[in-house]
């Protein structure tokens, strides 16, 4: 019987397996940033042993940092403590480090694709949930807790139980203002917050393959919040283009051999997925989230659900979710009023998210009632975004771009939603008092958080294009 | 190295028949600041357990004295969202060793078992079965037996199964960590260095 492209890269990756248990599976790229980490190099002092292969380990600080003056010294004590904490130790174990203002620093899902980091068939993990971003380049990547940090930086391995596998496949042509986004908010929305749990996803068919990287990266990015581990795609020309000429992207007779592989990595016709799943892309429409988990998504153009319409046993749960968002069961979401708009973050904060949003906005005006918080998801966003003049096109349609960082997406730092007030967030959670204790967050694509921020209210970005 | 031994417990437990509980109710990310694992505890749903003066919200569960005991009993798709090992080790200084769920998210799952927390995970129907005793009995016990792998309702003994990888069950009675595992296996991990094929 064939093998799944998730089968090829994870057993590529096994030493040894535990009778009854887990595999040791073998890291070729593990990411970690100053929030995850600083316990996990304690736990190594603690045994008195140093990181095993430190060139396989990149550290940049990005969910504590400031996205403002960061030629500053960073105000919040306990922020600064960290980020220096996670300076130190790379220093002390010889681990790679793209500090605060290092052209390199940035949200490390952002960072890893655009220095050519990440690789079709490696594995990759970092101490964060949407590591599963990288999945876009057909390797296996997934977040994990701070313990499993300690076991890679020891011994660059973690035990690990082989997930399930799902294919999730989506056919067809996107609609005018329909993106990556809403392609992942749209399967979320029909397979629920947990609906993924146990599982690896392949995303196939030509709605995906028809994607640019960044588009691919939005939606493995997402792929933990319906519970799977990760998602990957296969890789493709698209892949390769995207990933030569990288900092540091092999070269020369490596490049060759390299790519010679990476054509292979795709699911055989006879393999067997666990779960297969269909859906036509035609149906999708833009999409926004009403509630207080991922999977609490509609079209732009549809209501919240009926109390009635909820599973009984579930009721508690969304009422708890509508009365935390002060909505109304049944209630349409085009019209509603809205105080934020948050553009950024590991899903949407790269250069085409940018580019999306200041074409969109370019030779209109904000809304004067909402604050906006454009974020570039790296120092190279940035640089690229200040090159191609996209910081011009905000400013003079009431914008700002902001320095890089996870900021309002989990609201770390100072980036914090005030609370009872709405933001339309391009991040990737909902979850109560995520952008701040007692915020209220609706995910969308850039397109429907520019249509937002021009307009003051939800508004489907398909009547602005 | 080890975490803390786990063989069997009976002990009240404390209800939070909600679904979906991520790692930001559980854990708050503004307090995720800190370089050590100590201490977590104190903010464990920190935004379900005080208000905005920072005064404990009485019909919150852990600030009713009615509730006690080191077994937390969740809705389904408990521990979802973010990664973060400081939700286990909240739930753990706190001072919970269970937490029964008819359904637990990946990462957490692996979380807790790093840290010597038990995720057990039971049918709907017996959930429901234990939030309704603690209904009737605020103080209804459950025994949970990690040899047997048994949960049982002290009160009835109803009882039900719950999986757990043999590996991990091992660590857990014994105190192992997966670390001290790894590192006695360095040759082998050395041995697949040098022989793969492909080095990425």
């Amino acid at each position: 019987m064939g093998k799944t492209l998730f089968d090829k890269v994870w057993d590529a990756h096994v030493v040894s397996e535990i009778e009854g248990g887990p595999s040791v599976l073998y890291i070729d790229r593990h990411l970690i940033h100053e929030v995850t980490s600083p316990q996990a190099f304690a736990g190594l002092d603690a045994r008195g042993i140093s990181v095993f292969r430190p060139e396989k380990t990149v550290a940049t600080p990005d969910h504590n940092v400031p996205t403002i003056d960061q030629h500053l010294p960073i105000k919040d004590v306990l922020s600064k403590t960290q980020v220096e904490t996670l300076a130190k130790n790379t220093e002390k174990h010889g681990v790679r480090h793209y500090g605060l203002n290092h052209p390199y620093q940035g949200v490390v899902h952002v960072v890893g694709p655009e220095l050519g980091l990440t690789l079709p068939g490696m594995t990759i993990v970092c101490g964060d949930s949407h590591t599963a971003t990288h999945g876009a380049f057909g390797s296996v990547a997934f977040g994990i807790g701070t313990s499993e940090v300690e076991m890679v930086l020891s011994t660059q391995c973690i035990l690990q139980p082989k997930p399930k596998r799902m294919k999730i496949n989506v056919d067809g042509e996107l609609g005018k203002g329909v993106t990556a986004k809403d392609i992942i908010l749209y399967i979320i929305s029909k397979i629920s917050a947990s609906g993924g749990t146990g599982y690896f996803i392949e995303y196939t068919g030509s709605a995906f393959t028809n994607l640019s990287m960044e588009g691919r990266m939005t939606v493995c990015n997402m792929s933990i919040e319906m519970g799977a581990r990760g998602g990957l795609i296969a890789p493709d020309e698209v892949t390769f283009e995207y990933i030569k000429g990288r900092e540091f992207a092999p070269k020369g007779k490596e490049w060759d051999k390299l790519l010679a592989y990476w054509k292979t990595l795709k699911t055989d016709e006879d393999a067997v997925f666990d779960m297969e799943l269909n859906y036509d892309a035609a149906d999708i429409e833009p999409m926004i989230t009403y509630g207080t988990n991922p999977g609490m998504g509609v079209g732009i153009s549809g209501s919240i659900p009926t109390l009635e319409s909820v599973e009984p046993a579930t009721r508690v749960t969304f009422e708890k979710s509508l009365k935390y968002m002060n909505f109304e069961a049944g209630s349409a979401m085009l019209g509603k009023a809205i105080d934020y708009v948050f553009v950024g973050s590991c899903t949407n904060g790269r250069i085409e998210d940018l580019r999306a949003f200041a074409n969109f906005v370019k030779g209109k005006q904000k809304a004067d009632n909402v604050v906006a918080w454009i974020v570039p998801g790296s120092k190279q966003v940035e640089k690229q975004a200040i090159e191609e003049g996209i910081d011009k096109v905000l400013t003079k349609a009431g914008f700002e771009l902001r320095q890089p960082g996870c900021s309002a997406c989990l609201a770390m730092n100072d980036d914090k939603i005030p609370e009872g007030l709405y933001s339309v967030a391009t991040s990737n959670r909902n979850f109560e008092g995520r952008q701040g204790p007692g915020s209220r967050t609706l995910l969308a694509s850039p397109l429907t958080a520019a249509a937002a921020a021009l307009t003051g209210k939800i508004t489907d970005p398909r009547t602005l294009l | 190295m080890s975490i803390q031994k786990f063989t069997t417990i009976k002990t009240s437990c404390v209800p939070l028949p909600v679904e979906n509980v991520d790692t930001d109710q559980i854990i708050p990310a503004r307090f995720l600041k800190a370089t050590t694992r100590d201490g977590f505890g104190k903010n464990l749903f920190r935004d379900w357990r005080y208000d905005k003066q920072n005064q404990p919200v009485t019909d919150f569960v852990l600030n009713n004295p009615t509730y006690s005991g080191s077994v937390l009993v969740a809705g389904k798709n408990f521990g979802s969202g973010s990664s973060r090992e400081h939700a286990a080790w909240a739930i753990e200084d706190y001072g919970f060793r269970v937490v029964v769920s008819s359904f637990f998210a990946d990462i957490f799952k692996n979380n807790a078992l790093n840290n010597g927390v038990l995720p057990v995970q039971v049918s709907a129907e017996f959930l429901q079965k234990i939030f309704d005793a603690i209904k009737n009995d605020a103080k209804a016990k459950v025994e949970v037996n990690l040899e047997k792998q048994t949960i049982t309702l002290v009160a009835t003994g109803e009882s039900e199964n719950f999986e757990i990888n043999p590996y991990k069950k091992e660590c857990l009675l014994n105190g192992y960590d997966d670390i001290d595992y790894l590192l006695r296996n360095k040759d082998k991990i050395e041995a697949y260095e040098q022989n793969r094929e492909i080095n990425l």
